[in-house]
């Protein structure tokens, strides 16, 4: 079988990013052309600043990722690009990009689940990984407890009734005075910290074992934090924040383990830009070693928003047959497993 | 008028009455810090539409849509640093279409929302207690 090369394109929240992908799990480029120092100034992302940088960008970064990869758009088989979920104004930029692409090079063009993207990424690095396996994807905007019965098929188990862990990270950031983005600054905060000096709650959901609220959690950190206030003591900030991150850490594990054991599965993988929390993923190798279960987790680099995962999860799609016509709509709502 | 709630499950309870009166092309501007529980109000409002749908937090997409008796599009502007960053978002389909519009971190936005619109604000009174609420409406 000769070789597959998939031009993958992603621009859904603050990144702009191509790359190209070989037969789903050879990286040959990936560019992030990342705007987290222009939100920062804001304290998030400014969806209008998003989509003006992401214009401003994108050729660019198609540009390079061509070059690093040392091919040319004759060498590509297929363009992927993500479609949803995200803010409606930034995904246009990729799709419209895409569109315009497989129009004038008459190539198919696939379009791509910003989630089941985060999910592929773990296959770039372990080219032993197969379906089925169950996947917890944390991020800015989600966060899932899936199982992953084949490329592109998912089963939903739990998900967050309210708050993305990485919104709860992002708030509790703001409500200390860390900043944007809070995920890395806690993590960081955290390591000098006592992970038991303050037991916060484990966003439990009554009658859903698999189901998050961070919400909670996040509110008992901001009583946590009133009451100090009033009683005019110090917060110890570090402590704090390993407390807030090992309860949500808990929470985020305990579920993920009970899947592996009720559904007996030996592999489970962790995704999306949360997944590259330190704490997260040490706890996680942890416990997956006690319960033997094989821990699959990608590399920073690529737990953030990148291209080469929409590159691989097109690739897997582009072998099934699945190709979109130049109709392909961004979808900012769009669910996963909804096509 | 004033509601006092003193719990998370009383605030759901309010929402979900004021959701079981909406009308169409109702717009309610929803005030209050991180944390008042806003989320919990929106989800109790979401149940009095008719909502069977997870109502979780738009902040990551800025609107969701949900269907029930009536269609709910529940806003998070935090994000927005402009107001005319809202057109891209299309909202004027939103505020002035036919279903019911809920929208957090109003005070963002000020000058698109329209006169009608009704405010709801909870605050906390820590004095009262860490769970109690009052919601003005």
């Amino acid at each position: 079988m000769s070789d597959i090369s998939i031009l993958g394109i992603e621009s859904s929240c603050d990144e702009t990013a191509a790359a190209v992908v070989r037969n789903g799990r050879e990286v040959l480029s990936n560019v992030i052309s990342s705007q987290i120092a222009i939100h920062t100034e804001y304290g998030g992302v400014v969806p209008e600043i998003a989509s003006r940088k992401h214009l401003e960008k994108i050729d660019e970064v198609i540009k390079t990722a061509l070059t690093e990869a040392d091919c040319t758009f004759h060498d590509i088989d297929a363009i992927a690009v993500t479609y949803g979920p995200g803010l409606v104004g930034a995904l246009l930029v990729g799709v419209a990009e895409a569109k315009a692409l497989a129009w004038a090079l008459n190539k198919p063009l696939i379009g791509v689940h910003h989630i089941e993207g985060h999910v592929s990424a773990n296959y770039i690095e372990n080219k032993d990984l197969e379906p089925p396996f169950a996947c917890l994807i944390v991020s800015g905007g989600h966060t899932h407890l899936v199982v992953v019965k084949d490329y592109g098929e998912f089963e939903i188990v739990g998900r967050s009734r309210d708050d993305a862990a990485g919104e709860a990270f992002d708030k509790v950031a703001r409500a200390v005075g860390l900043g944007y983005p809070g995920g890395p600054k806690i993590d960081q905060a955290a390591k000098s910290g006592d992970p038991k000096a303050i037991r916060f709650p484990r966003g439990e959901v009554a009658g859903s074992p698999y189901d998050f609220s961070f919400s909670g959690i996040k509110s008992a950190v901001l009583n946590y934090i009133n009451s100090a206030h009033m009683k005019e003591e110090p917060i110890n900030v570090p402590d704090l924040c390993a407390s807030f991150q090992e309860s949500v850490t808990d929470s985020l594990v305990s579920r993920s383990i009970r899947l592996c054991q009720e559904r007996g599965f030996t592999k489970l993988a962790i995704a999306g830009g949360v997944a590259s929390n330190s704490h997260i993923r040490a706890r996680m190798e942890e416990e997956c070693l006690k319960n033997h279960i094989r821990f699959y987790r990608p590399s920073p680099i690529l737990c953030t928003d990148n291209a080469a995962m929409i590159g691989t999860a097109g690739y897997y799609e582009f072998i099934k047959g699945k190709r979109d016509g130049l109709d392909l709509n961004a979808k900012p709502n769009l669910k996963l497993g909804e096509r | 008028m004033i509601f006092e709630s003193n719990s998370q499950d009383e605030t759901f309870a309010f929402g979900e009455k004021l959701g079981a009166e909406a009308r169409p092309g109702e717009i309610y501007c929803l005030d209050g810090d991180l944390g008042v529980g806003k989320t919990v109000f929106t989800q109790g409002f979401a149940k009095g539409l008719g909502i069977t749908d997870y109502v979780n937090s738009p902040t990551f997409t800025i609107v969701k849509e949900y269907e029930g008796r009536l269609p709910l599009y529940h806003f998070d502007v935090y994000r927005i640093g402009d107001p005319s960053e809202m057109e891209e978002i299309g909202y004027e389909e939103y505020f002035y279409g036919q279903g019911v519009t809920i929208i957090e971190w109003p005070e963002l936005i000020l000058d698109l929302i329209p006169a009608e619109a009704k405010w709801i604000r909870i605050s906390k009174d820590l004095s009262k207690g860490f769970d109690y609420r009052k919601i003005e409406y």
